[in-house]
Order: structure tokens, then C-alpha cells, then sequence
């Protein structure tokens, strides 16, 4: 049996929805994904597929978009990671929360994190994005329900205001 | 930053004295205090408390043993009781799919949600609302045929609010905190057909208020807000994370295991069973390490899958182990043999894969006497059911909690994944969380059958078809069974060497066309590998429903350009059924349909490689009937097809929640999109090779429509029909009828992806 018990040998100060947190982990290669889920026990991202393929574990860096699930933890110590919980507030959503709840987007929902945190980055630095701009905004990002519709409608909200 | 475990324990009897809004998704319970939800009515069907409760503050509990799986569903369940206890929609919260809190109606299955699951609901609703009206009738001094009912509170009718003494009576006054105790005649069914009713009439249409209306889903505001709790998102103390290890080629298991070659990581067990591996760690990322890394010798067994591209001629060459279909109408050989003309085409369908958006997770916590299982397995009733039978306990000795998964549509990866948690928790004495890696749930989920589908059909002398005759030789719909309460039909079972069990079974297409001689029938073909296969099939949306008509769809198509008749005409000529015809009828007028007898006319001599065309496609599933038109854009040099406008027109019965439904039939349209354009598992001789969303891509937003226009048709005056799948059916053969339209090609095997388009087209090659 491979039960070596080792301790955590790195510690980190990760910069957390507004948060300064530390967190040890024995493996700087952890991914971010692995961190915030388990060890600061933040559910939102979600893990979709380990490859970066699919989206549903993205999160911010420093206002970029960046699936967690690839991102070395020691990489990001420097920077400004929003979650989704982070975006906004129950008062207070962010203006594409608000939109894609006004549009009822979305099925499972489990795909959600790539097209929030995406569609944040897209709108802040793209307020009157095309509709070619939204759909290369997206590509990558993976739903499998088909809730692509709403999506689209839920930015065009923001993006197609008088 | 939500604390993690701070999922509150709770039984039925704390969520009935409750106070305030029962937030759903948190309703999880462990065998450690089940004892003291004592004093109820035992849960079985015929108990009225089994279905509906009112709390002390009249705010009401629909008890649902079917779940969401992303659809929505429980807000038209609220719908339907809103209305029938004549309370507030806001005064219901439903629980889903817990085994010791609902009653097993079968899981989210073949879109019975609300054609099958409302029933009981509803019946008890109404028989609640009659039992609560005697009661006010008796505090109230009146006669119950002069009593109201106004968002839960009764009152004797012209004299509410007037003066206090007058202000009537609540239903949380009348019985909130309390158990009915009441009996309601049950048909002696679980599962599906589970129904139960009282001595109460169900409402009319002229009397609902709630049903019918756009009501938002508040899960959607929850997911939004990160307030949803995910069955991945359970946590538990002492556990621990699993992670599976499958076999590198199919069939094979493993000889040694080097667990040297993880030793570097902490606190990692290796647990192996005959086929069976798995790792389980503290830490999930060591488990993922782990299982990547250990080493492992596997056996050699010879290939088990032909080269992919002989899947069709090993379909056609096997020797059939079972046939079927519908009783064959009329003379079909003689019609046949008669005909002035015969046409014939053969269309090819591939395995395709659940693909969940995330792999399944399951956690487990096995006890020596009892097991708790968290699962977000659309049937949780019958997960509960498979643990229980593969560690050996009675049913009643686990509990399987439901919360929300990743959208399964069918049997995903779900059902294994439950049995792997159970084998491991079991083997290592503590609760384990096992979440597969993506190719668990790409190559290893249980896959929809590959097929083909030989049609031919005889013409007289005047044009009329006489004769129509389809065949489809195809795996079996269900090597594994779609329900995962049997052990033999999971990874965990045949990889531990429980007996195969497999059912031989195929379907035939819905649609009713009334040709003067008919034939459709099956042949089921043995699967390629027995035991433990990455091809092994089993429900997938809409099971054999996108096969099926694509097949016969398309082919109804070519009939009619074979006799000189628009499709759309084509079609309402030989349909006999009314509510069919008029969702063709529905669909055509909406898209303004421009009748046409031959296919190709945009492509002519045209050297720009893009053309235009629209198809026509209809189904009918069950009872509802959907037609669809899609106008399509095709590259003939890149081989895109974009299908970019749809129009929609869909016949369910009565209409519950009309906005929530037309975004159910856009998910349909985008996933059927998706299996008819891209989606085709890849395999070699040894195993499957599409294991991620580069070898099993699926639609992505450039491909999505521009628009989709839908028109309900409605039925007041009847019951909801199934509406979670019947749009999925007719996508693929719409679009392929709609590249005929703008090429003059028609495209018989699926997926139609850009590299069958573009070999149709070599002349705008380079």
C-alpha cells in the first residue's frame, strides 16, 4: 500500500473573491481547481474534464478568464482570483448574474462557471459585442444541455441596450 | 465561504414542523438519525403523507419520487398543486427524489415526468384539499359547498376579511405539523406506473390559475448566485476520495499492480478486486495522481471491435440473436412485387456517447449494517436499489440522497459510479467520493446503439406508394438495462464477474404513416464484447428515437421526390393522424414553407460553394407529435453545415409552463444538433478512443442557430404529454433533408459532419 504520510511541504497566500487566504499543499503543480474546492471548500467551479477543454471550472485572473482546473496553484499566489460566488452578491449580482437569471439561462447549470466568467470578461471589455464577437467569445466552452439560446440571449441583454 | 459540512440533516418530520421555505437541495439525512422520524405513516404509496404535507405556517411539500435533471421540472409538479390545493406557488417547495422522503416513481424516464409523475401528485392534492375543506367545514359550522379556498386559507364564501372573527381558517391552522394520515386507493405499481387516487375530482382547465403560467425556476437564480448545492459538492467527515482505474484495452484486467510506483504519495490505498481497480486518498488531486500513475500489468485479449470503419458491415454480417417490430400490415412481398417502381436506401446511425457535461460522482458511506449513498443518478430510487444488492443489504438499510448532477439523459455514468463508491467505501471502512476523470464519462459511460436502417418501398403505375418496408439490424437498445438497480448491469458488477444479463431488443419508427402494406421491423445483433464493454449500450435521449426517424425521415423525403410531391404535402397525404397533420400544417404555415418537388435547385451550376435549402421532419413520440423545419447554410468546400433557422411546432396535451417549455425544446433542438452533426464515439480493434472534447466533439456556440421559432399548440382540456425528449427526434433528418434541398446530396449516414459533406462535394476541393 502506498500510504507514505507526508505533510504539506508549500505554503500560499491566495487572493480569493475579495479574501487573503492561506492554504498549504504538498504539490505545487496542485491545480487551482483542487485548492479552492478542497482545501477552501469554494464549490462553485466545477470540475468538467481536467484538459481545459469544456469550461465549467473557470474562474478570473486578475479579470482573465482561465479554467482552474489547468492552472498550477503556485502560479496564481500573484494574482486576483474571482469566483463565481465572487462576481456578485445575492444583493448585488453582477450585471451578467442578473441577465442570465432574467433570461432563465441555462439546464443543469453545471456548465455555467466558462460562460458566466467569460461573458463577465467579454461584456466589461466588449459592451456592445456583435454577435460574431459573442459567439468567438465562446468558443471552447462546452454545455451540454443546449442551453446556447438563452445564453446568447442573456448577453445580447447587456450588449444590444439602447 | 460556505462551511463544509453545513448541509443540514433533515426527515421528513423536521421538514414538516419546519418553519419558513424549505430550500430542497438541502434535504440530506443520515441513517444516524433516521430513528428519530418516528411516528409517521409508513412511506408507501397509499399514504396521503407519502405525497403532500402542510406545514404549521400552510406553506405545503409536494413529496416527488421522480428529479430534475436539468429540465425544470419540479415548478410545473408546484404548478399542479399550487392549483389544487389552491395555495400560492410560492406556499410549495418539492422534494425530489430521496429515498426515505418519496415514494420511487421511476426516476427522470422517458419524458414521464409530468404525463406519469403529476398524476399521483395531483390526485393527491386534490384528495388533500377535499379532506382539508371537511375539516374547515366542521371548525367553520358551514356546508363544504359554500366554503372557499384563497392561497391556502378557507373561509365561509362573501364573508372573508369582513370581521375578524369571520377571517376563516388556514391550512396550517387545520393541520400544519401534522401527518393526514389518510388512505388513497394505490394500483399496487412503483416505478413509472406508480398511480394513486382519492374520492376527489382533479380541477378543470376553467379553473386553473397557476397551470398555464410562465413561472421562472428558482434553482436557475440559485445556480446563478452559487447557492446550488451539486451531488458533487458533498462533503462528509473522514472522507475520502476514490478514483477508478479501467482497463487500457477492452476486455482486458489486471495481472499485477506495482504500487511502488505510488508511494510517493500520501495516505493512498490501492483496493483491486478481480477486473475491478481503484485508488482512494485524503486528497482528491492525490487520488487523481495516483490512478494516473500506479502501474499496472493488464492481460492481453484478443480485439474485441472491428476497425471502425467495418462497424457497419459487421452490424450487417452478424447472425441476428433477436428480431421484432409492429404487426405487419397487408401483403408486403406481393405489394412489392408489383410495384412499377421500387425505392430503396440504407442509412447508417453511430454509437454515441451521454457525454455528461461533468463525469458522474457518487458518495458513498457503507456501514456494516447500512449504507448512505449521494447520487446525482436520474433514478435515485433504483441506485438505491443496485447498492443495496451488490453489498448484500435489504433495501430499506440504504438511504440514497438525490441532488442535483451534471444533465444525465439517459443512463450515463451515474449508475457506476454509485456501485464504485459503494465498493470502495466499503474496502476501506470510511465514506468515499469517487468523480471520474472525463473519459469515464465519455468512453466508459453506456453508450447509444450503433444501427442501420435498410428501407425500400413499392410505387404503382399512378405514383401512389403501396408498399413500405423497414429494417433496422442494430446493437441492442439496452445491453445494459436503463434502470441501475441490478449490479449485473454496471462496471463494478461485470468487472467483479457477475453473470451477464443482457436484453435483445430494438424499436420501430412512430410516425403512422398509412400505407396501404407495411413491414417495419428489428434484428438485434450480439454485442460485440460481453462483459464490461466501452461499447455496451443503454439509454441515450430519446433511445432510439434520432435513429429511427432519421432513417425513416429522410426516406419519407425521398419517397416524395421519388413521386414528383412536395414533402410537405407528401407527408399530410398519407398521415391519417389529426393532431399530426396539424403540427405539420402548424410548422409549414409558420415558416412559410414554398412547396418544391426537387431537392437541389439553390446548387444548380452555382460555383460559390455556400448554399441554401430548408427540410422538413416529423415525429411523433408516444403521444406528442412535433414538427420541425430547418433552413440550413452548406460550405460544399469547408463540408459545414449550419443549420440556422429552425421552426418548431410541438403538440404536448395541455401546457404547464409555456416559456419553461419552449427553452426545454431549444435544449432538445441543440442537442440533437450536436448527435446529428458531431457526435460519433471513435473506437480501434482494442477499445474506444474518444475519451475528451477532442475526440467526442460536440456542438460549440459558432454552430448554434441564429433562431428558433416555436409554436405550442395547446390542450386545456387534457393532461401534459412527455416533452423532455419528442423534439430531440426529428433534428437529424430535418437537416439532412435540408442539405438535399440545398445540394442536391443526400447524406444517409450520421453524423453529417464536415468531412462526409465535403467527400459529397469534391469538385469545390482546394
Amino acid at each position: 500500500m502506498g500510504t507514505r504520510s507526508g505533510g504539506p511541504s508549500l505554503k500560499l497566500r491566495l487572493h480569493v473573491d475579495g479574501k487573503s487566504l492561506s492554504v498549504a499543499v504538498d504539490d505545487a503543480n496542485t491545480p487551482l481547481l483542487y485548492v479552492l474546492r478542497d482545501e477552501l471548500k469554494l464549490n462553485n467551479p466545477h470540475f468538467g474534464c481536467g484538459l481545459a477543454q469544456c469550461g465549467a471550472c473557470m474562474v478570473l485572473l486578475d479579470g482573465t478568464p482561465r479554467r482552474s482546473c489547468v492552472l498550477p496553484v503556485s502560479q496564481v499566489r500573484d494574482s486576483k482570483i474571482t469566483t463565481l460566488e465572487g462576481l456578485g452578491t445575492p444583493d448585488k449580482p453582477h450585471p451578467v448574474q442578473q441577465a442570465f437569471i432574467d433570461e432563465q439561462a441555462f439546464f443543469c447549470g453545471y456548465c455555467l462557471n466558462g460562460w458566466v466568467m467569460t461573458a463577465a470578461a467579454l461584456v466589461k471589455k466588449h459592451p456592445r459585442a456583435t454577435d460574431e464577437q459573442i459567439r468567438e467569445a465562446f468558443a471552447g466552452l462546452k454545455c451540454r444541455c443546449g442551453a446556447h439560446m438563452s445564453i446568447l440571449r442573456a448577453v445580447k441583454r447587456l450588449t444590444e441596450v439602447a | 465561504m460556505s462551511s463544509p459540512h453545513s448541509f443540514p440533516i433533515m426527515t421528513r418530520r423536521q421538514a414538516l414542523i419546519a418553519g419558513g421555505a424549505l430550500v430542497v437541495t438541502c434535504l440530506v439525512r443520515t441513517p444516524a438519525n433516521a430513528a428519530i422520524d418516528s411516528g409517521k405513516p409508513a412511506l408507501t404509496p397509499s399514504e396521503l403523507d407519502s405525497w403532500v404535507a402542510v406545514k404549521p405556517d400552510g406553506s405545503v411539500i409536494g413529496y416527488f419520487g421522480k428529479v430534475d435533471i436539468g429540465l425544470g421540472i419540479q415548478v410545473a409538479i408546484a404548478q399542479i398543486i399550487a392549483d389544487e390545493l389552491d395555495v400560492a406557488f410560492d406556499q410549495v417547495s418539492i422534494v425530489m427524489g430521496d429515498t426515505a422522503m418519496t415514494i420511487n416513481q421511476g426516476g427522470a424516464s422517458g419524458s414521464t415526468g409530468l404525463e406519469l409523475g403529476s398524476v399521483p401528485l395531483r390526485n393527491a392534492a386534490a384528495h388533500a384539499r377535499h379532506i382539508l375543506l371537511g375539516m374547515a367545514a366542521e371548525k367553520l359550522a358551514s356546508p363544504i359547498d359554500m366554503l372557499d379556498v384563497t392561497d391556502g386559507v378557507v373561509s365561509v364564501r362573501g364573508t372573508l376579511g369582513h370581521h375578524a372573527e369571520e377571517r376563516g381558517v388556514s391550512y396550517g391552522e387545520l393541520i400544519g405539523g401534522r401527518y393526514f394520515d389518510v388512505q388513497l386507493q394505490w394500483n399496487g405499481k412503483i416505478g413509472n406506473d406508480v398511480a394513486v387516487i382519492g374520492t376527489a375530482q382533479p380541477k378543470s382547465h376553467g379553473q386553473y390559475r397557476v397551470v398555464g403560467k410562465s413561472v421562472p425556476r428558482a434553482d436557475i437564480r440559485d445556480k446563478l448566485l452559487a447557492k446550488e448545492i451539486y451531488n458533487t459538492d458533498i462533503r462528509v467527515p473522514g472522507m475520502l476520495h476514490g478514483r477508478m482505474i479501467r482497463p487500457p484495452v477492452a476486455g482486458a484486467v489486471p495481472v499485477k499492480v506495482h504500487e511502488a510506483a505510488i508511494a510517493h504519495l500520501p495516505d493512498v490505498q490501492v483496493i483491486w478486486r478481480r477486473g475491478l481497480l481503484g485508488v482512494v486518498a485524503a486528497k482528491e488531486w492525490h487520488a487523481v495522481k495516483a490512478a494516473r500513475e500506479l502501474r499496472v500489468e493488464w492481460s492481453s485479449p484478443a480485439a474485441a471491435f472491428p476497425p471502425q470503419e467495418a462497424l457497419y458491415d459487421a452490424i450487417e454480417s452478424a447472425p441476428p440473436v433477436a428480431s421484432g417490430g409492429a404487426a405487419p400490415v397487408g401483403d408486403i412481398q406481393g405489394a412489392l412485387a408489383r410495384a412499377g417502381k421500387v425505392v430503396s436506401a440504407t442509412y447508417y446511425w453511430p454509437f454515441q456517447s451521454h457525454a455528461s457535461m461533468g463525469p458522474a460522482c457518487a458518495l458513498a458511506d457503507v456501514q456494516a449494517d447500512h449504507a448512505t449513498i449521494w447520487t446525482g443518478d436520474q433514478k435515485p430510487h433504483y441506485i438505491r436499489d443496485g447498492v443495496a444488492a451488490f453489498l448484500g443489504l435489504p433495501p430499506e438499510k440504504v438511504h440514497g440522497i438525490w441532488l442535483r448532477g451534471p444533465g444525465s439523459y439517459g443512463r450515463n455514468d451515474g449508475g457506476d459510479a454509485a456501485l464504485d463508491a459503494a465498493y470502495l467505501s466499503k474496502a476501506v471502512g470510511k465514506p468515499v467520493r469517487v468523480q471520474g476523470m472525463r473519459a469515464d464519462g465519455i468512453a466508459w459511460d453506456p453508450k447509444g446503439p450503433a444501427s442501420v436502417h435498410r428501407v425500400s418501398a413499392g410505387l404503382d403505375a399512378s405514383g401512389e406508394v403501396i408498399a413500405l418496408r423497414f429494417r433496422s439490424k442494430a446493437f441492442s437498445r439496452e445491453n445494459i438495462a436503463s434502470h441501475p438497480d441490478d449490479p449485473t448491469q454496471s462496471l463494478a458488477g461485470q468487472l467483479t464477474g457477475l453473470p451477464i444479463k443482457t436484453k435483445h431488443a430494438f424499436d420501430v419508427p412512430e410516425e403512422g404513416y398509412d400505407f396501404a402494406n407495411h413491414d417495419l421491423g428489428w434484428e438485434v445483433v450480439p454485442p460485440l464484447l460481453e462483459r464490461a464493454s466501452p461499447l455496451r449500450t443503454s439509454h441515450l435521449r430519446d433511445p432510439l428515437g434520432p435513429q429511427l426517424n432519421f432513417a425513416s425521415e429522410s426516406f419519407i423525403d425521398e419517397l416524395a421526390f421519388a413521386t414528383g410531391t412536395d414533402p410537405v404535402e407528401f407527408r399530410l397525404r398519407y398521415l391519417k393522424d389529426e393532431r399530426g397533420i396539424a403540427v405539420i400544417k402548424a410548422a409549414a404555415e409558420h415558416a412559410k414553407w414554398k412547396p418544391h418537388t426537387a431537392g437541389g435547385n439553390a446548387a444548380g451550376d452555382s460555383a460559390d460553394p455556400v448554399v441554401v435549402g430548408r427540410g422538413i421532419a416529423f415525429a411523433r413520440r408516444k403521444n406528442t407529435r412535433v414538427a420541425v423545419i430547418v433552413e440550413v447554410e452548406v460550405n460544399r468546400r469547408t463540408g459545414r453545415i449550419w443549420p440556422r433557422q429552425w421552426t418548431v411546432a410541438h403538440d404536448c396535451g395541455l401546457i404547464v409552463n409555456p416559456d419553461n417549455l419552449r427553452r426545454v425544446i431549444e435544449g432538445n433542438i441543440l442537442h440533437a444538433t450536436s448527435r446529428a452533426l458531431f457526435e460519433e464515439v471513435r473506437f480501434n480493434p482494442q477499445t474506444v478512443t474518444s475519451v475528451d472534447w477532442l475526440s467526442y466533439p460536440i456542438l460549440e456556440m459558432r454552430d448554434a442557430p441564429e433562431k428558433i421559432e416555436i409554436v405550442l399548440i395547446d390542450h386545456p382540456d387534457e393532461l401534459p404529454l412527455g416533452a423532455g425528449e419528442p423534439s430531440t427526434r426529428p433534428v437529424a433528418a430535418a437537416i439532412a433533408n435540408a442539405v438535399f434541398d440545398a445540394t442536391g446530396a443526400r447524406l444517409r449516414q450520421a453524423p453529417l459532419c464536415a468531412e462526409r459533406v465535403k467527400a459529397a462535394f469534391l469538385q469545390f476541393e482546394g
